[in-house]
């Protein structure tokens, strides 16, 4: 395991942000943490990395127990957290060099590293101009870039792609798939489940400061049952099948409780001609809005008139 | 970690700035006493205003008398409420801890620059000062007799002008002290905050409250303990012989200050949640 952790709870003040997690990813994974805005992510990443203590509970990151080891731990790992974040007077290449030099490891080649994470990130032609002239999707980037330098086993990414446009959220996913085939071993958190169901291998899912959900990708996405018809002649399926169909939208019905291969055999015994035929199977965002509640950002008012309580 | 910290402070805009203001402000004084010769009489104005007209090489003492009560201050508060907490409002604290750098030396990387800016500023200052001095009043009439430009010091003993160098730096390193003891607590103010401008303020506030209290009667018992009673005590060095006590007084309370408020940062930063 690359990352365990056990019991992790972390309350400040009166609001618990993280109850009692305990979450393990295997060394070699995509592991994407998803879960509503105000869910604890954040904060659980950042007790990986030390920033923040736990409350009770252990960590271990790469074998070694967080944040005592941080010394050793931490200059293994690469972190983008809420955000990236530079010096904002001073350009790209002088914020990466800065940062290099600020931690400990040799000095030498930096130069040649600084300008590979940048190449790698997509911003190898940058001049001069200081990072606080950087559009959104260049900061993002560069926080990237400065994750890649010293070459990470462990990446910890929170929502990676902020503020990029498609191609550069397609660069991005392109980008942390060599790496992590090349070994490196990606968290990222998101709340775009497209994002993490594009990328990644494993999920958890946190809600309300729980982990409700810790499973490989393919595992969750089991068939629900209904199979999808694609025909140019829907209204026939209906007529043939009337009773099974729960649903149609333009040339594609779902029918339920019959087996494809039956299904399949009876609308050609039927005469009704086919142009696709498939399992239904459960999508991430079912299985996440099965499992959570709104999010914080929505604050409703309670049944009985009182204030509701912030995050549990 | 050092290194980095130097190289980020002076390449700041806000730090040259300060710098500059701060030789501004005697080189104005100079150009107005020089062109209207209306020096304030002994006894009145600030220390040393009314020897410089007849040699322009004890203006710096003079100059950093200008300097020391309220516009040296001002700049100390606002680079050393920076430290910590413009790191943090700007999102670099974070990556900086996870790269890592461990948060002792990063508070010491700190604390060392903010010494570097103040000794840097008092050092400015002086020698901008002595340069606009010289060359605004002259060598004294020593000096235009044939003489080796002896200063008169405070006492009306004649001093040499190696002596007064001599007297000038030791002057140099106890303003610096004093003006980072000042640093320190503006370190340890801007570890409680996520705000720079809150922990300027505090810095400050802190300037202000201790000037008050200064000339009360009813708080002589901690007379001796609050930091802006020691900023003039230099003045000491002017004499001959020069008065030792209160300038060795002074400058074990900056330092215990120095002491108790990187102290204080360091209980406050190594255990705190950086959630910014």
């Amino acid at each position: 395991m690359i990352v365990a952790t056990s019991g992790l709870t972390k309350r400040f003040g009166r609001v618990t942000a993280v109850r009692d997690v305990t979450l393990e990813v295997p060394r070699g994974v995509r592991f994407g943490l998803l879960g509503p805005n105000g869910s604890g992510k954040t904060t659980l990443v950042r007790m990986l990395l030390g920033l923040v203590h736990a409350t009770s509970g252990s960590i271990e990151v790469l074998g070694e127990p967080m944040p005592r080891r941080a010394r050793v731990v931490l200059p293994r790992v690469g972190a983008l957290v809420e955000g990236p974040a530079a010096w904002g007077h001073l350009s790209g290449r002088a914020n990466l060099r800065l940062l290099d030099a600020a931690g400990p490891g040799r000095s030498r080649h930096r130069r040649k590293r600084v300008d590979a994470v940048l190449e790698q990130v997509g911003l190898g032609g940058i001049d001069r101009r200081p990072v606080r002239a950087y559009s959104l999707g260049m900061r993002q980037r560069l926080g990237i870039a400065a994750a890649l330098l010293r070459e990470p086993e462990l990446l910890l990414l929170d929502e990676p792609t902020n503020g990029l446009d498609p191609r550069g959220i397609q660069e991005m996913r392109a980008l942390l798939t060599s790496l992590n085939e090349a070994g490196t071993t990606v968290v990222l958190s998101s709340h775009l489940l497209t994002e993490v169901e594009a990328l990644c291998t494993h999920v958890g899912v946190m809600d309300a400061g729980r982990l409700a959900l810790d499973s490989e990708l393919a595992a969750l996405r089991t068939p629900t049952g209904r199979v999808l018809v694609r025909t140019p002649e829907p209204d026939a399926v209906v007529g043939l099948l009337d009773g099974q169909v729960v649903d149609r939208r333009g040339d594609t019905v779902t029918v339920r409780g019959v087996e494809p291969a039956t299904l399949n055999a009876r609308l050609v015994a039927g005469g009704v001609r086919v142009t696709g035929l498939s399992e239904e199977r459960r999508t991430l965002e079912q299985v996440v809005l099965e499992l959570t509640g709104s999010g914080t950002d929505r604050v409703d008012r309670s049944p009985h008139g009182r204030r509701p309580e912030g995050p549990r | 970690m050092i290194g980095v910290e130097l190289r980020l402070m002076l390449r700041r805009r806000r730090v040259w700035l300060c710098w500059v203001l701060l030789c501004t402000l005697p080189t104005l004084v100079a150009i107005l006493l020089a062109t209207t010769r209306l020096a304030p009489p002994p006894g009145r104005g600030g220390a040393f205003l009314s020897a410089v007209t007849s040699n322009g090489q004890i203006f710096p003492a003079a100059a950093l008398a200008l300097v020391i009560p309220i516009f040296l201050p001002i700049t100390v508060a606002i680079v050393a409420g920076d430290t910590v907490a413009g790191e943090a409002s700007a999102g670099t604290l974070r990556y900086l801890l996870v790269r890592p750098v461990g948060r002792v030396r990063l508070l010491l990387a700190k604390l060392i620059s903010v010494a570097a800016f103040v000794l840097l500023a008092v050092l400015f200052v002086t020698l901008v000062s002595y340069v606009v001095g010289v060359a605004a009043f002259g060598f004294g009439p020593d000096a235009s007799l044939g003489g080796t430009g002896a200063i008169p010091s405070l006492s009306g003993v004649e001093l040499t002008p190696v002596d007064v160098v001599a007297r000038t730096a030791t002057t140099v390193g106890y303003l610096a002290l004093c003006m980072l003891a000042l640093g320190a607590v503006g370190l340890f103010f801007s570890t409680l905050t996520d705000s720079p401008l809150a922990a300027t303020l505090g810095v400050l506030a802190f300037v202000v409250a201790s000037a008050a209290l200064q000339p009360l009667d009813a708080a002589s018992a901690i007379e001796p303990y609050l930091p802006t009673s020691h900023w003039l005590a230099w003045i000491d060095l002017f004499r001959d012989p020069i008065l030792w006590t209160n300038v060795r007084g002074g400058a074990l309370v900056q330092l215990g200050y120095v002491v108790v408020a990187f102290g204080a940062a360091w209980a406050n930063f190594s255990t705190k949640d950086v959630t910014t």
